[in-house]
């Protein structure tokens, strides 16, 4: 249907996780308003195991491409793909998740269309039949709504965990829609030659607890208490400008403006200030403790919970606290 | 080797924003600005490739008269050419309206092999007019890139490794190239006092829609599909709380929140 709302599915090499299916949830929720249906799209060398899974999530139907060339992710031939589904079925709204795939196929299939879009989206809402959709500008210190009046889909990206995870439902089945889009291999730009692991395999976004240190963390040493309160949580280390820009923790730990836009369940910030470049990247954070020396920073403003001293007293007894309460 | 990079201009982080409410855009003329933060490491990317390859970089940027600003930064820096590209029908460009006339204005240039941008700006903060530029050219679309490990004009060829999450892709990929640059990628250079006083004596040259061929129905604020239709402060978190107390009851007061919250497996 014309009206539908649609929702891409990323995968990395056909492997997907819960979170590739978030947005089915947001998604029931704006085709409820406009009177639709919320189906997923694919793209990738095969479908049907994603196909399932989407339908579990809520999905009515799934539209996919198929094909050797979409082995592992390009941007070029996923969006290629991905405008053929668009351009053909015409759906009200197209979500992505604004992670680097997503926002590499949104924008691009954005622009194979001619339309603009609407990146990291924190709020969405059908207002008279268009899609209003809400995101910070100025690092975070405004927020902007932003509509799409004449793009057939209205494209946005999402912030990861801005909406709730739709509930899974294993019976639940549809319709799986195969269209046939080829690219030669020959008119294709890039080819992936390999994919080196970090080490630490910061993944900042997808976390749902994160444990920061900023420039008050003192040494590179300090950032061991982080990680391994973050360790025992099974969170994520995030860290502020001034503790990359001194070397004590690599830039992939930067949370703020020009670093990673977090939004963790429980983000713990230690040693940091809260400087509103800081605070851009994570004051939409479900929970935010802060703990630092100087009653007056400003992170204690952002903060549900503030804890007034030096991190190297009050970090091991939150570790010790934990170990006992969780049995770890 | 020709090298182009896109420098935006925006607020200064310290500044006070001033918005011209009615049409939800910025009133640029009246703030500090600076250049984009992020396209700093852009155009040292550029130098860094000149220096290493050979060839010659013409830096541009669009927006209104004082953007002239960051290309003569781009000039103090010793960029080959400058190129603004500024007309009133461009206000309000949303980020395709902006892609589809900074492409214009790259194939005016003609012949580029690889496009340096900064990953996003400060100020619209979207992200993706870079791979919006490679697909609208149908160049290369490498972006998040982190380091460029080599470029063979001659052999029309790049080899970047892109920060995604978990990891770097290494990515090969054909000339001519979009490539959106992050921070850490190298240590953006500053002008010395020679270069500024030269690029302070240059004239900028400008390109009007006409120049670029641009039609002009598809830019600015009337020829953009994206509107910014309300702009609010977000609304202050609530009053957070402040434990108090010996370490021992604060540490046990905080642990049993947190793990009330049911997010802790
Ligand atoms: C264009 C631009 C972009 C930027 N982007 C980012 C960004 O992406 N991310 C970012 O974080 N910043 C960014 N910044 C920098 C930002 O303005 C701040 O300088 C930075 O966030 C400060 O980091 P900090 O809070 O760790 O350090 P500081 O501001 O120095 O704060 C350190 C804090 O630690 C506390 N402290 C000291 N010792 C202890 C202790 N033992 N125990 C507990 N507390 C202690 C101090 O009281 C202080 O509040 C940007 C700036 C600009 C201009
Ligand atoms: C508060 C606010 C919110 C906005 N929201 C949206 C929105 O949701 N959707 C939308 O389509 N538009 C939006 N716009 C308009 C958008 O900011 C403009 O289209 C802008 O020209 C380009 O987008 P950007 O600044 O986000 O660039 P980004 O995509 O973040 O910039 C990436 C890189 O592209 C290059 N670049 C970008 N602009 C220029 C330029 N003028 N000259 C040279 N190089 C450049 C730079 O290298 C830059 O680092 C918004 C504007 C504002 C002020």
């Amino acid at each position: 249907m014309a009206n539908d709302v649609w929702v891409y599915i990323e995968h990395k090499d056909g492997a997907v996780t819960p979170m590739s299916f978030e947005l089915l949830g947001i998604g029931k929720t704006l085709a409820d308003g406009l009177g639709s249906g919320v189906c997923a799209f694919v793209v990738g060398e095969k479908a049907d195991d994603i196909a399932k899974e989407a339908f579990a999530y809520g999905a009515s139907k799934v539209f996919a491409v198929e094909g050797a060339e979409y082995k592992g992710f390009r941007a070029d031939a996923y969006s290629k793909a991905a405008t053929s589904l668009l351009d053909k079925y015409k759906p009200a709204v197209a979500l992505f998740r604004a992670t680097s795939q997503g926002t590499d196929v949104a924008a691009a299939s954005a622009a194979l269309l001619g339309f603009g879009l609407c990146t990291d989206t924190i709020g969405l809402a059908v207002d008279g039949g268009k899609m209003k959709m809400t995101r910070a500008a100025f690092g975070g210190n405004y927020t902007v709504s932003v509509v799409n009046e004449k793009a057939v889909p209205q494209i946005a990206t999402v912030r990861p965990k801005a909406f709730a995870m739709p509930e899974k439902d294993a019976s639940k089945s549809g319709e799986v829609v195969k269209e046939a889009f080829s690219v030669a291999e020959a008119d294709l730009n890039t080819k992936v030659l390999e994919f080196i692991q970090s080490a630490t395999a910061v993944n900042l976004v997808e976390a749902d607890i994160i444990v920061a240190g900023g420039r008050g963390v003192g040494n590179p040493e300090g950032f061991q208490l982080i990680k391994e309160l973050a360790d025992l949580l099974g969170g994520a280390v995030g860290a502020s400008r001034a503790a990359v820009d001194s070397g004590w923790i690599a830039y992939e730990h930067q949370v703020g403006q020009t670093g990673k836009t977090v939004k963790p369940k429980i983000y713990i910030a230690c040693g940091v200030s809260g400087a509103i470049q800081h605070l851009a990247g994570m004051r939409t954070s479900d929970c935010i403790v802060a703990i630092n020396k100087d009653p007056d920073a400003p992170i204690f403003k952002a903060a549900t919970f503030g804890i007034v001293g030096d991190y190297k007293q009050v970090l091991p007894k939150l570790i010790e606290k934990f170990k006992g309460k969780l049995g770890r | 080797m020709k090298i182009a990079v896109c420098l935006k201009q925006v607020p200064d982080t310290e500044a006070e924003i001033k918005w011209d409410i009615p049409s939800g855009t910025l009133k640029r003329d009246g703030m500090d600005s600076i250049t984009n933060p992020f396209d700093e490491f852009a155009l040292e990317e550029a130098l860094l490739t000149r220096e290493n390859y050979d060839g010659e970089i013409v830096a541009i940027s669009m927006g209104p008269e004082k953007a002239a600003d960051v290309l003569r930064n781009a000039l103090a820096l010793t960029v080959n050419s400058v190129q603004q590209i500024s007309d009133p029908a461009f206000a309000g460009s949303d980020t395709y309206a902006t892609a589809y006339v900074l492409a214009q204005a790259l194939k005016k240039i003609g012949d580029v092999d690889v496009v340096f941008t900064g990953k996003q700006s400060t100020d619209g903060n979207t992200g993706v007019v870079s791979a919006e530029l490679a697909a609208i050219l149908g160049w290369s679309q490498l972006t998040y890139v982190a380091k460029v490990r080599s470029i063979d004009a001659a052999g029309k060829k790049i080899v970047v490794e892109r920060a995604i999450e978990g990891g770097n892709e290494v990515v090969e990929a054909k000339l001519p190239a979009v490539v959106s640059v992050i921070k850490g990628i190298n240590e953006p250079r500053l002008p010395n006092l020679m270069g500024i006083r030269k690029a302070a004596k240059v004239e900028i040259p400008k390109w009007n829609a006409g120049d670029l061929g641009v039609d002009t129905s598809k830019v600015g604020a009337a020829g953009s599909c994206t509107k910014v239709v309300e702009i609010a402060v977000p609304p202050p978190r609530g009053a957070g709380e402040i434990l108090k107390g010996e370490i021992e009851d604060i540490a046990n007061t905080l642990t049993d929140k947190l793990i009330d919250l049911k997010v802790i497996k």
